[in-house]
């Protein structure tokens, strides 16, 4: 019997998947929509979005069974009672860590596009450029005038607000109007503006949180519960944005609980003809056939797919021959920076719950300057009055505490470092040859850690932090660093990057696969380095480029 | 005050809590001790909100080994120590006396250098927890606002205003 057949398959159905779905439906393609996971469908499925405290069994707090059953996820916030369901679990998705490894994946419709932070920055032209400048690793085949375009589409469909800063270093977008920053901040950012003469810049955060409508989307009501699902659409998410985008064309077919173990090579053509699929409610293989196919799995997961292909050929899998499929492995190194307090605002508050904080844009290793480190970092941050949930040193039990706890406590502010990792070819992914997962699929072994580089740069992310708190008139400041483990900054990077030459780089200028062009991988697989940035902007708007590509190169019959 | 090793060394033949076996006179025994450290005011105590049973469930739920029995040791040990001092049972003594054995309770945790005896300070969290975050709690002790719709980020406060029920 001949295989089911699409004109694209997508893998995956996250923030990239689903650009990648809707473009590729829009532009008239029959597209099937590939999900490991189960479905979740928008609001229905959103089942704690709008409980009150009260109706939160453990109020947030873990459970002991919580903590056993997932001793990786525990590893961070991630772990929490709301939205577990969301969160890949470790015993049926074992991972091997040769060094220590936090890998937290959601393997549902939306996949993270459900939980993630929603910060969204483009990457500049120094970050595009940084790789040849500086002889690391290969440089990217693209510069910021070829994604520019295509930031400015995704960003008007997704939905970002922000302020048009007008800073090299973080390029503008196509806002929507930023959402206010509170007096503390305002006043706070003035004085670091007038202090470091424009060289430094505290910023209002720009997060895929909409403050006005967009078809189908009320907009942002600031209950600041985005990783629950958002029954008003107020972020971007699949289920918000894309798919209902795609599902209106008539063009695509999601298919969930379809793992993808392979895809499937045709030496003579050169080129991937279709999908083998592990339905993973029945067990059973499926084979679907396509003219092009997209992977967007998430970084690693597509890497893996592409090691399991045409291993006949390549012992390595499809992407091998460059030597880099499953190196370079990237992160974005984090949880250092510095907290303090302020005084004389007692009698300011502020409405509603903001769902982003401040950002503030490199400053490091720009214009000149030469740190002991390359590259550089960005906070993200903010300040508020502490609640309910705080030490009243000077009160013990009683009425007096409890009246006390019912009034706004003081101001605080904080602010966490997120560092750029350098593309190391040693910092590596690889099938694992005796673990395997629920599904008899090979599990993977992590093996990557930060080096010199992200150490020397980590002592200047603490350091600048407390600099700049005194410098905004903060008192008590205090460094922290809770200690980093790869893969917890959840912005997993590399393993088939983009490059110019396939030598050393597994996709091309417009993300296909150099042994299979149309084989298309335009998650966070396809990054030749990292930038500071929070990513996945970036993964929105070279999936649009990518999927006008193919279907231009489909027309020209080159496919 | 000895701590845990006064349950050992004592022969009292006042009840004491064994495992995790609350029974109704235990909860009574953590909704008094909870509306000690939150009483009624204008507004509800913790009692109101059903602190006990709450308490009890998240030292079963949350709580390791090694936390639960430093909890039923610590609360045994409040029962025991509060009769021996004041010569009444905790639950029915005048509040002031209650208070203030409390307080003192608190005092010796914040000052002494291994933080002891960490069942008050289990005690204050739990019932801090249970109170603002409970329906009273969070609308009438509390501004709950369930939907804000905009974001302020500057208005005037006013000593006596209400903080948020969610940060």
């Amino acid at each position: 019997m001949a295989n089911q057949s699409y004109d694209a398959i997508v893998v995956g159905s996250g923030i990239s998947g689903g650009w990648a779905a809707k473009e590729l439906t829009e532009k008239g393609l029959k597209v099937l929509l590939l999900e490991r996971g189960p479905n979740v469908e928008h609001v229905k499925d959103y089942k704690t979005a709008t409980l009150p405290p009260w109706e939160v069994p453990h109020r947030g707090r873990r459970t002991q069974e919580m903590l056993e059953n997932h001793p990786n996820l525990r590893r961070d916030y991630v772990l929490n009672e709301l939205n577990l369901d969301w969160w890949a679990h470790e015993s049926d998705s074992p991972y091997v860590e040769e060094k220590p490894f936090t890998w937290f994946r959601g393997y549902q419709v939306g996949g993270r596009s459900l939980l993630w932070g929603r910060q969204s920055y483009r990457l500049a032209d120094v970050d595009f450029e940084a790789n040849a400048k500086e002889g690391i690793a290969v440089d990217w085949p693209i510069r910021y005038k070829d994604l520019a375009p295509w930031y400015s589409y995704v960003e008007k469909f997704a939905g970002i607000s922000g302020n048009k800063d007008g800073l090299d270093i973080l390029p503008d977008g196509e806002f929507m109007p930023p959402m206010p920053m509170n007096c503390v901040e305002k006043d706070a950012a003035e004085r670091i503006k007038a202090h470091y003469k424009g060289a430094r810049h505290w910023i209002m955060g720009r997060p895929a949180n909409i403050t006005q409508p967009l078809p189908g989307r009320v907009g942002c009501q600031y209950r600041n519960k985005c990783s629950l699902g958002c029954p008003f659409g107020g972020y971007f998410s699949t289920q918000a944005s894309t798919l209902p985008a795609a599902v209106a064309t008539g063009n695509l077919t999601l298919r969930p609980w379809s793992i993808v173990r392979r895809l499937i090579y045709d030496k003579d053509t050169q080129k991937a003809t279709g999908v083998e699929v592990l339905d993973a409610e029945t067990n059973q293989t499926v084979e679907y056939d396509a003219k092009i196919i997209f992977l967007c799995a998430s970084a690693f997961n597509s890497t893996a797919i592409l090691m399991r292909t045409a291993t006949d050929i390549w012992p390595g899998g499809l992407g091998s021959s460059s030597g880099e499929l499953g190196h370079n492995v990237m992160d974005h190194h984090f949880r250092l920076g510095a907290r303090g307090t302020i005084d004389g605002y007692e009698d300011k508050y502020y409405f509603g719950r903001r769902p982003t904080g401040l950002y503030i844009p490199r400053f490091r290793n720009l214009d000149g300057e030469k740190r002991d480190y390359l590259r550089g970092f960005g906070y993200q941050g903010g300040a508020s009055r502490s609640g309910w949930n705080r030490d009243v040193a000077e009160l013990n039990f009683g009425a007096p505490m409890k009246e006390a706890l019912t009034e706004p406590g003081p101001w605080s502010i904080g602010f966490t470092a997120f560092g750029e990792i350098l593309p190391y070819h040693d910092n590596h992914i690889r099938l694992s040859d005796s673990v395997k997962d629920k599904w008899g699929m090979e599990a993977l072994v992590m093996n990557a850690e930060i080096k010199e580089n992200e150490k020397n740069m980590r002592k200047d992310m603490m350091a600048d932090a407390a600099e700049m708190l005194e410098v905004a008139g903060f008192k008590d400041v205090q460094t922290y660093d809770s200690g980093y483990t790869f893969g917890q900054g959840i912005h997993e990077m590399g393993t088939a990057r983009m490059g110019r030459d396939p030598k050393s780089s597994v996709l091309n200028g417009n993300n296909q696969v150099w042994d299979a062009k149309n084989v298309f991988v335009t998650d966070g697989a396809a990054m030749t380095s990292a930038a500071a940035q929070n990513p996945s902007l970036t993964y929105m708007a070279m999936t649009a480029r990518a999927a006008a590509f193919a279907v231009e190169e489909l027309k020209k019959r080159n496919l | 005050m000895v701590g845990a090793t006064a349950i050992l060394t004592g022969c009292s033949p006042d009840k004491q809590i064994e495992g995790l076996n609350f029974g109704p006179d235990d909860i009574t025994f953590l909704d008094e001790l909870g509306d000690t450290i939150i009483p009624e005011t204008d507004t509800p105590g913790a009692k109101a909100v059903g602190i006990g049973s709450f308490i009890v469930m998240m030292v079963k739920d949350t709580y390791n080994a090694d936390q639960q029995k430093a909890f039923v040791d610590g609360l045994n040990m409040i029962r025991k120590e509060f009769k021996s001092e004041k010569g009444t049972d905790f639950v029915g003594a005048p509040a002031e006396d209650r208070l203030a054995y409390l307080n003192g309770l608190y005092e010796q945790y914040k000052t002494s250098e291994n933080k002891e005896p960490q069942v008050i300070n289990m005690l204050r969290d739990l019932t801090v927890l249970g109170y603002f975050s409970s329906e009273i709690g969070a609308t009438q002790a509390l501004n709950y606002v369930e939907v804000p719709g905009r974001y302020d980020g500057c208005i005037d406060y006013n000593k006596g205003d209400k903080a948020y029920a969610i940060g």
